[in-house]
């Protein structure tokens, strides 16, 4: 009885329905004859604090949903080490209204994976799973037909891959066969070392928004900040927005996807940038 | 490749997409850290469209990704809740749709308890 009441302490309200895969009183019944068998959706926890604060600990800075310190899934102590990164997780927070929709908060999302690490994965396998995305890669595969989308793809992807080319001192090309290109070993081994350069923290979210866009490129292009947010999504989605003007627009399929797509890739370019800059004091410095 | 635009239009936008925030919570978004951390950030940085400075177009850039978060997540849920969020509709409405009613039937149905 004393470790739930030390779970008090957690993000979690008691009243509240759990998150484990226990059925709540409101959610999906099950189908017995003569009782409703319509699927009304799983109630969420109720926003149970009015305050969301940040302080500074020893090992970076925490968020307080009122007097409670948050915490991560596995009951970890939620530390970022960037101010900017928990103004960002507390305002996520702080967004909520009425209920708590997790789904939504895409910062901590990937706070929770940074500090428990639940695939238990070192720097290594990360780097090695963001560069084998580089083998099918989006924006090499390229397709011969209809016209105006072979026009489309070279058009939009072309400058791109000739961007990475040149920034990276590497050959990547394009293919048209279901093989995919053909990546020579130095390109893999300088894109190895280029993702080496950054921090486990970094490397969590640049991986994501590499799964996400589905393509090592564009996620390059983001972090080195040569395109925006809204012009990635619009690259890894080219055959679909292709089809889109042809075919026209679906809002709660298209539109749906698009936003989430582009939160989640804004999420993890921010966390990204965050967790890997540090010297933004030095400049101010510098100019004055 | 595409611009970012104005930076001024940039924190005009956040702080439009601060102001929703806000509301929600009932806080004046004067008080919330978020807009205290942008307004000093810009200022520090002094972000216009004069000078090149890198710092301050990795600052423009940050607040670009910032709101492209804020407005993704807002539109997204505004079209969850429209869309996926209400569950099925009961027997009844769905036989109102097309314009039939459910029959009563005081003995029941032979199967109910």
């Amino acid at each position: 009885m004393w470790r739930s009441c030390q779970r008090l302490f957690c993000a979690r309200s008691p009243q509240a329905p759990r998150l484990c895969p226990a059925p709540p009183v409101g959610g999906p019944s099950l189908s017995l004859p003569g009782t409703a068998r319509t699927y009304t959706p799983p109630t969420e926890r109720k926003r149970f604090y009015q305050n969301v604060s940040i302080s500074q600990g020893e090992g970076g800075f925490e968020i307080n949903l009122d007097h409670r310190k948050l915490k991560t899934p596995q009951a970890k102590l939620f530390t970022v080490p960037s101010e900017a990164l928990a103004i960002a997780v507390a305002t996520e927070w702080d967004s909520q209204q009425d209920t708590i929709k997790s789904y939504t908060m895409h910062l901590t999302t990937l706070c929770n994976t940074a500090l428990d690490n639940p695939s238990q994965r070192n720097k290594e396998q990360i780097i090695r799973a963001a560069v084998k995305f580089l083998e099918t890669d989006t924006v090499c595969y390229r397709v011969e037909e209809p016209a105006g989308l072979v026009e489309l793809q070279k058009n939009e992807w072309d400058p791109m891959i000739e961007w990475a080319e040149k920034r990276y001192n590497v050959e990547i090309g394009s293919s048209t066969s279901i093989m995919g290109p053909n990546i020579p070993a130095r390109t893999k081994d300088t894109f190895t070392s280029h993702l080496a350069s950054y921090n486990m923290w970094a490397l969590q979210g640049i991986e994501y928004v590499i799964t996400q866009l589905k393509s090592l490129i564009l996620s390059m292009g983001l972090i080195d900040r040569h395109i925006p947010v809204e012009k990635a999504v619009l690259l890894s989605r080219l055959e679909e927005e292709f089809q889109i003007q042809h075919w026209g627009n679906v809002e709660w399929a298209h539109d749906y996807d698009l936003y989430e797509l582009r939160a989640r890739t804004a999420a993890g370019t921010l966390f990204a940038h965050l967790c890997s800059e540090s010297s933004t004091v030095k400049h101010k410095l510098l100019q004055d | 490749m595409a611009g970012l635009g104005s930076p001024v239009r940039t924190l005009r936008s956040l702080v439009r997409e601060l102001r929703y925030v806000s509301a929600q919570a009932g806080r004046p978004y004067r008080d919330t850290a978020a807009y205290r951390h942008l307004r000093e950030a810009f200022r520090a940085h002094r972000v216009t469209s004069e000078k090149l400075c890198r710092a301050q177009h990795e600052l423009h850039f940050q607040a670009a990704t910032y709101l492209c978060l804020l407005r993704s997540v807002r539109q997204h849920l505004a079209l969850h809740q429209e869309y996926h969020a209400k569950g099925e509709r009961s027997t009844e409405e769905a036989a109102g749709l097309v314009g039939l009613k459910l029959p009563q039937q005081p003995g029941g149905k032979g199967w109910d308890s």
